[in-house]
């Protein structure tokens, strides 16, 4: 009896959720695998034709696709090494005590919470006219202009705004990971006489390994998938010069309407993405030390 | 020189936290500006601060209408997962077997899938559950709150489970041998127990789906549905060549942003930050 009551316990309080999630991400899942195999056009009344790996193997002939990887993992390396840098410098700063720490935090932090969109179209209205305007007043025309015209630039731009956006966010994490570091290690080594480079090099840098590890793990997916801020700043322009992995994706599948072939590319982002941040996660946490 | 370091950093701090706010700087005197006054210098100072390009993009992006959407999508969603979610974390975290595992494994594991592999699969699934079923998954607020709260379950259950496997199992017992029911125990000791992890929930929450665009951009169609970050989007595609009346546009939806931000401040950093180490 009470066992059978605890069955019905354990579906009230799981079931719901579990049936939501069922239904929102783990069947279309499968249903994406399924429908990577086909070459259909999204109209339900047109036929949906088998083509096994077909899709697949035409990836390695789409230039388009092929230069949207390039461009994606180029911007990705510069993003998490400019967003980690920028957020553990900030971090490093606000947690020295300083006048100006709250202010600061606050401030770096608010862009995060505006949302990737809506930053997209800011930078773009800054990148329009206000660089043009520092170009001609200061006359380094040729590193305050519209970047978001140039083909090399453009993907600068995207760098740059990530990072605006997402520094807030891995300099919380930074914070939370230096607070956690116990004084006494660090009091003690400065009675030892460790300078503040030896203390940041030997105490702080592998007491944050944890930080490090989540910072990376957020970072890099987040830059791999990115969409909004892609979609308001550039549009994926110049001449496709910034079109990433996720638009790209959504272009195939919604612009051209290549259902089944946008698909096969769902599915490889999906191998990729999880390849990545996995071995990125495992590497990371190897290093961690327990104090 | 200790000082000297000190003031360096101190001024540091000021000028990169200032460089950070420049573009809101930019974005509300431009809001104030005409056309003309715009192009003479985007960095200056507005003439006069009248109101009139807040009114009109108020009017042109249907600004109360969306603010009404995001507030009830969001509202919504967040409240359904903190109750599920939390009711979920602390069912598979206290019953020890092999199924509870098993769930919880495929909650986890699904964080590693971006929406882009999802987005199209869902669709047409979504569209054969509200043909097939009459339940109206496809634009509707309601499907898209149920949608909202299938993608986020894993973080959030993710979040609340490590919290549960912290609280002492003690408590739980004494109240049981005390004839609570399941029920009881959960929603009157376990619940205020969870309260940090559930503002950290909530907070992460709030973000993502205040500020989603590809989700909504697939499941709402009707005008009337628009979320903010919608109505934003097509704002822009009309109005781009008019960046004062833009400007104004963007202000609107940045101000509901800071309103929450001061009020939850502390909440909200402390939040993210506990949220990221566990």
């Amino acid at each position: 009896m009470q066992n059978k009551n605890n069955k019905g316990w354990y579906l009230l309080f799981t079931a719901p959720l579990f049936i939501i999630f069922l239904t929102v991400v783990v069947i279309p899942f499968v249903i994406g695998i399924y429908y990577s195999f086909f070459k259909w056009d999204g109209i339900g009344a047109n036929p949906k034709v088998f083509v096994g790996f077909d899709n697949f193997i035409k990836l390695f002939g789409d230039t388009r696709f092929l230069e949207s990887t390039w461009k994606t993992t180029l911007f990705t390396i510069l993003a998490v090494i400019s967003v980690n840098i920028v957020g553990l410098v900030f971090a490093l700063l606000v947690t020295s005590k300083l006048r100006t720490s709250n202010a600061a935090r606050t401030m770096v932090f608010m862009p995060y919470l505006i949302g990737g969109l809506i930053l997209g179209y800011i930078w773009q209205f800054i990148f329009l006219d206000v660089f043009t305007l520092i170009g001609e007043v200061t006359g380094l025309e040729n590193v305050f202009f519209n970047w978001l015209i140039d083909m090399d630039f453009a993907l600068y731009a995207l760098v740059f705004v990530f990072t605006w956006q997402m520094a807030g966010y891995i300099m919380i994490i930074y914070i939370a990971g230096i607070q956690s570091i116990p004084n006494d290690v660090m009091e003690a080594s400065m009675i030892d006489g460790a300078s503040w480079w030896q203390r940041l090099k030997n105490i702080t840098f592998p007491l944050l390994m944890p930080a490090f590890t989540i910072s990376l793990f957020l970072t890099l997916s987040s830059a791999f998938k990115i969409y909004d801020v892609n979609l308001s700043l550039t549009g994926g322009g110049p001449a496709n010069s910034t079109e990433m992995f996720a638009m790209n994706i959504y272009n195939e599948i919604f612009g051209y309407g290549n259902y089944g072939y946008g698909q096969a590319k769902a599915i490889i982002f999906f191998l990729i993405v999880a390849a990545i941040t996995l071995t990125q996660v495992y590497i990371t946490k190897k290093r961690e030390v327990e104090l | 020189m200790k000082k000297f370091y000190k003031i360096l950093k101190e001024l540091l701090l000021l000028i990169a936290a200032l460089f950070f706010l420049s573009p809101i700087y930019i974005i509300i005197v431009n809001s104030f500006k005409d056309r003309q006054e715009l192009y003479e210098n985007v960095l200056a100072l507005p003439k006069e601060f009248s109101f009139q390009y807040y009114i009109e993009a108020m009017e042109k992006m249907n600004f109360l209408n969306a603010l009404a959407n995001s507030l009830y999508i969001t509202i919504l969603s967040v409240l359904i997962i903190v109750v599920l979610s939390s009711m979920t974390a602390w069912m598979l975290a206290r019953t020890d077997n092999k199924l509870s595992k098993i769930i919880f494994m495929i909650f986890i594991a699904t964080m590693l899938i971006p929406f882009q592999t999802l987005m199209m699969p869902l669709m047409q699934f979504m569209s054969t559950i509200t043909n097939t079923l009459h339940i109206p998954m496809i634009n509707t607020r309601e499907g898209l709150i149920f949608m909202h709260i299938g993608f986020s379950s894993s973080i959030s259950v993710f979040l609340y489970h490590g919290f549960v496997k912290s609280i002492p199992i003690t408590l739980e017992e004494a109240a049981t041998i005390d004839g609570a029911s399941k029920f009881g125990v959960f929603w009157r000791i376990i619940f205020p127990i969870l309260k940090p992890i559930t503002v950290t929930v909530m907070i992460l929450n709030v973000i993502n789906i205040w500020n989603d665009y590809l989700l909504p951009s697939l499941t709402l169609t009707d005008k009337g549905l628009r979320t903010i970050p919608l109505s934003t989007f097509y704002f822009f595609g009309e109005f781009t060549i008019q960046w004062n009346l833009a400007m104004a546009g963007l202000m609107l939806t940045i101000i509901p942003v800071v309103i929450f931000y001061v009020l939850a401040q502390k909440h909200i950093i402390k939040g993210i930050g506990e949220g990221a180490v566990k």
